[in-house]
């Protein structure tokens, strides 16, 4: 699954600790779902929808869609 | 470039620290019991399984730690570290088994078992380590 999570908290000036924090979640966690290494749950996915005020699919895309 | 630790797996690390040293200390006495007042009849089992408490406290304080980790990145890295852990020792251990059977490997106790998953579940935290 691709996202945008990377774009997103760039044009707010944060850094990975800062999105953590909001997050309430490890660096390493917001690493690992920026780079494609991880997959967040639904719970989680929400979390960011909501933080970053946008719907989900706004963040998140199913790479099997576009096929 | 590090977020605050996790309550849980500080906790965790807290767990397993008692239980190493509770594991150190039970072992000597145990150790030093059998060499000097051997129990008799049916307290050997008992006393001699002692030894054992403290390692499956150290099981125990990573289910503890699967159940309150509460960043699921974490928890799943846990969980996959826990499995190269599981994985190792059990082909290691059955690798053993069949070389001792058939080409006279020394007979290695059962609690080994255990030291092995730790050798495995330690190697992939340090792989997990270098990749983070």
């Amino acid at each position: 699954m691709k996202n945008r999570l990377k774009v997103l908290r760039a044009e707010r000036g944060w850094s990975q600790i800062d999105l953590a924090e909001r997050l309430g979640v490890s660096r390493q966690s917001v690493n690992a779902i920026e780079t494609g290494k991880y997959d967040p749950s639904l719970p989680l996915a929400f979390r960011i929808a909501r933080l970053f005020e946008a719907p989900i699919e706004a963040i998140f895309t199913d790479e099997t869609e576009s096929h | 470039m590090f977020t605050p630790r996790s309550p849980a797996l500080t906790r965790y690390q807290w767990r397993v620290g008692l239980a190493s040293i509770a594991y150190v200390a039970i072992i000597f006495a145990v150790g030093w019991l059998f060499r000097h007042h051997p129990p008799a009849g049916v307290l050997r089992y008992p006393v001699a399984a002692l030894s054992a408490l403290p390692i499956i406290a150290v099981f125990a304080a990573l289910g503890r730690y699967l159940v309150d980790e509460g960043d699921e990145y974490q928890r799943m890295m846990m969980v996959r570290q826990a499995l190269w852990g599981t994985g190792g020792a059990m082909a290691l251990c059955t690798i053993w088994g069949f070389v001792e059977t058939y080409a006279a490997l020394p007979h290695l106790p059962l609690y080994f078992a255990a030291v092995i998953w730790f050798g495995c579940f330690g190697l992939a935290g340090c792989a997990r380590w270098i990749d983070r």
